[in-house]
């Protein structure tokens, strides 16, 4: 069971509201029969940190895909860093730095090559591309693989390479799509740092995520979408208040016990409970005091723990009380109850 | 002005790194450059030993023929890469760059002028080794390769087009097979056109493989002593026909080309 997470490496940022650098009004797109962005708006001001979260086909790459003018919207408009995506996509083409789901990155080439060849595309100029390419190719601790082809490095050193050539023009607004999809902790956490330290250089983030503690980690502003359209929009706190306080979650070492177990989590509880085999929540108040009590009450039942923890909502409760599926899930169909073992167990 | 500037430049940059690409899969080159050689080795010693042609070696007049088919063939590379570039989402990166939008596909039939240039190579030497000879001069010769390399560069727009329709490298050769088998058969790449049924007759010498076919025949000084006349205008100005057929293709290719760039669909 999760450990309380109390403001645990936020970063806080006091910013005098700026203007925004990504903006979007009603942007749609479908593809034949299938919708695919319904009508999105969205804005990133200037110097933070948007997360787009929703699960596999909710429109994120679509909104993604546009916004970097890879895509015309069906309707809609849209400016990155002031600049019409339609009317000016080549101004808004020198702004942005993208970095993709799949690191679009040469595997015949070498990291070296790979960056001062985006360097050059971005017009640096010979001598300029390749101090460029060592300079990011140090920063991002891949010197030593630097002249090795890409096809030898491991996931998290493409990832790493991939988001250095979003950074190779320095440009002010940033689009990482899917960044960690598919990486192991430790570099998710690595990839995680270069994002903070990019953003509070000033730049400006859209991020798109199907991993809610990447957007609770990073985004300043959350945006939640399904079906290619808004469900939810706030701070990670605000979108946990929507879904409820804290509640103590545990787990019985045998289910003989549950009926006792609720009888008396019901006396504390300020809502309803959750069974799931033999772990149950119950939303509560009071925090640890109660969670003492709670403690004290079972025990003089008798009843045996396995497991047990006082828990905030994370941000897959709310995807999942929003839209009744978890995020992270490559079956769109899987229905809650299954999900919900699954969430128990990872969290 | 700064416009073509950059486009060059970005065109520049794409093709070096396609050639970059050429050194680290050297066997993509290796069996660009065997084919050629099995080609040549095959039609020369299998069909060369029951073709008689009056008043010539059928090696010298097979040899034009092979040069035409194995640079159509080489086309498909074009393609294909095109193709792989799309499926791994190296496109998507270059449509986010500020560079120019013809670059990638001006860089790809650039660079892949590498492989003809080596094909050509490697085809001649080994015809050299099996009888074939040069007899006008090598002023003629040249403008005989130059004709087969400005050919093959059109064939590469054909398919660069069809690279960048198709979702994987896999469907171009698929694909291309069907057109390009018929296309540099149906011709008097290896067997003279007149004896071929009329329908088949009248497509071979409309067909450009056979005047680019039979122009570097005429430059390289192979056709057989004796052969009479051809009938058909585009066998009798084959230079000025293949020329005509090279600007066509490529008027149409390299704007659809180009324009497919721009709209393809997103990797996801």
């Amino acid at each position: 069971m999760e450990a309380p997470r109390i403001g645990l490496l936020r970063l806080q940022k006091w910013k005098t509201p700026m203007k925004p650098m990504i903006e979007a009004r009603s942007l749609s797109k479908r593809y034949g029969e299938v919708i695919a962005l319904d009508g999105l708006d969205l804005s990133v001001p200037e110097g933070t940190i948007l997360g787009l979260l929703g699960p596999n086909g909710a429109g994120k790459t679509t909104a993604v895909s546009i916004l970097t003018t890879l895509l015309v919207p069906d309707s809609g408009t849209a400016t990155v860093a002031g600049a019409d995506i339609l009317a000016s996509p080549r101004e808004v083409r020198k702004n942005i730095g993208l970095s993709g789901q799949y690191a679009a990155v040469d595997e015949h080439l070498t990291g070296f090559e790979n960056l001062d060849m985006i360097a050059r595309l971005y017009h640096l100029g010979r001598q300029r591309s390749k101090s460029r390419a060592r300079e990011l190719l140090e920063r991002f601790d891949l010197a030593d693989a630097a002249d090795r082809p890409v096809k030898t490095y491991s996931g998290g050193m493409r990832r790493r390479l991939d988001l250095a050539g979003a950074l190779v023009a320095e440009a002010p607004v940033l689009f990482l799509d899917e960044p960690t999809t598919g990486l192991d902790p430790r570099s998710r956490t690595e990839l995680w740092s270069i994002v903070r330290e990019l953003v509070n250089q000033g730049r400006t983030c859209l991020l798109t995520t199907q991993y809610m503690e990447e957007a609770d980690q990073l985004a300043d502003d959350i945006l939640v979408i399904d079906h290619g359209h808004e469900i939810a929009h706030g701070t990670a706190d605000e979108l946990k208040m929507m879904v409820g306080g804290e509640r103590i979650a545990l787990s019985l070492q045998s289910d003989a016990s549950m009926d006792d177990a609720r009888a008396v989590l019901i006396r504390y509880s300020v809502g309803e409970l959750h069974v799931q085999g033999r772990s149950v929540t119950a939303p509560i108040s009071g925090g640890a005091a109660t969670l003492t009590e709670v403690l004290r009450a079972l025990d003089s039942e008798g009843v045996k723990l396995r497991d047990v923890g006082l828990r905030r909502p994370t941000l897959d409760d709310v995807f999942l009380s929003l839209t009744g599926r978890v995020a992270r899930t490559d079956d769109e169909e899987t229905d809650i109850s299954e999900q919900g073992v699954a969430l128990e167990e990872a969290s | 002005m700064d416009n073509i500037k950059f486009a060059l430049a970005d065109g520049v940059v794409i093709a070096k790194r396609n050639v970059i690409k050429i050194k680290r899969v050297p066997e993509l080159l290796v069996s660009v450059l065997i084919s050629p050689i099995i080609f040549v080795l095959l039609f020369a010693y299998v069909f060369g030993s029951s073709i008689e042609i009056q008043g010539g070696s059928y090696r010298e007049f097979l040899i034009s023929g092979i040069f035409a088919m194995n640079l159509t063939f080489s086309a498909t590379l074009t393609g294909a890469g095109l193709a792989e570039d799309m499926q791994k989402g190296i496109i998507d990166r270059f449509r986010s760059l500020p560079m120019s939008r013809s670059a990638v596909v001006f860089g790809r039939t650039g660079s892949d002028v590498i492989y003809n240039v080596l094909s050509l190579i490697i085809m001649s030497i080994t015809g050299f080794v099996v009888g074939w000879r040069i007899h006008n001069g090598l002023g003629k010769a040249i403008l005989g390769f130059g004709l087969l390399l400005l050919f093959a560069y059109a064939m590469s727009w054909i398919m660069a087009y069809v690279g960048l329709l198709v979702p994987s490298p896999e469907v171009v050769s698929n694909a291309s097979f069907m057109v390009i088998f018929p296309l540099s058969f149906i011709a008097n790449t290896f067997v003279p056109a007149e004896n071929l049924p009329t329908p088949l007759r009248v497509f071979a010498e409309w067909n450009p493989v056979s005047s680019v076919t039979q122009a570097s025949r005429e430059f390289f000084g192979n056709i057989p002593i004796g052969t009479p006349d051809p009938t058909a205008w585009p066998l009798q100005n084959p230079a000025v026909y293949t020329v005509i057929w090279v600007a066509i293709i490529i008027a149409i290719f390299a704007p659809l080309a180009v324009r497919r760039y721009k709209l393809a669909p997103t990797k996801s």
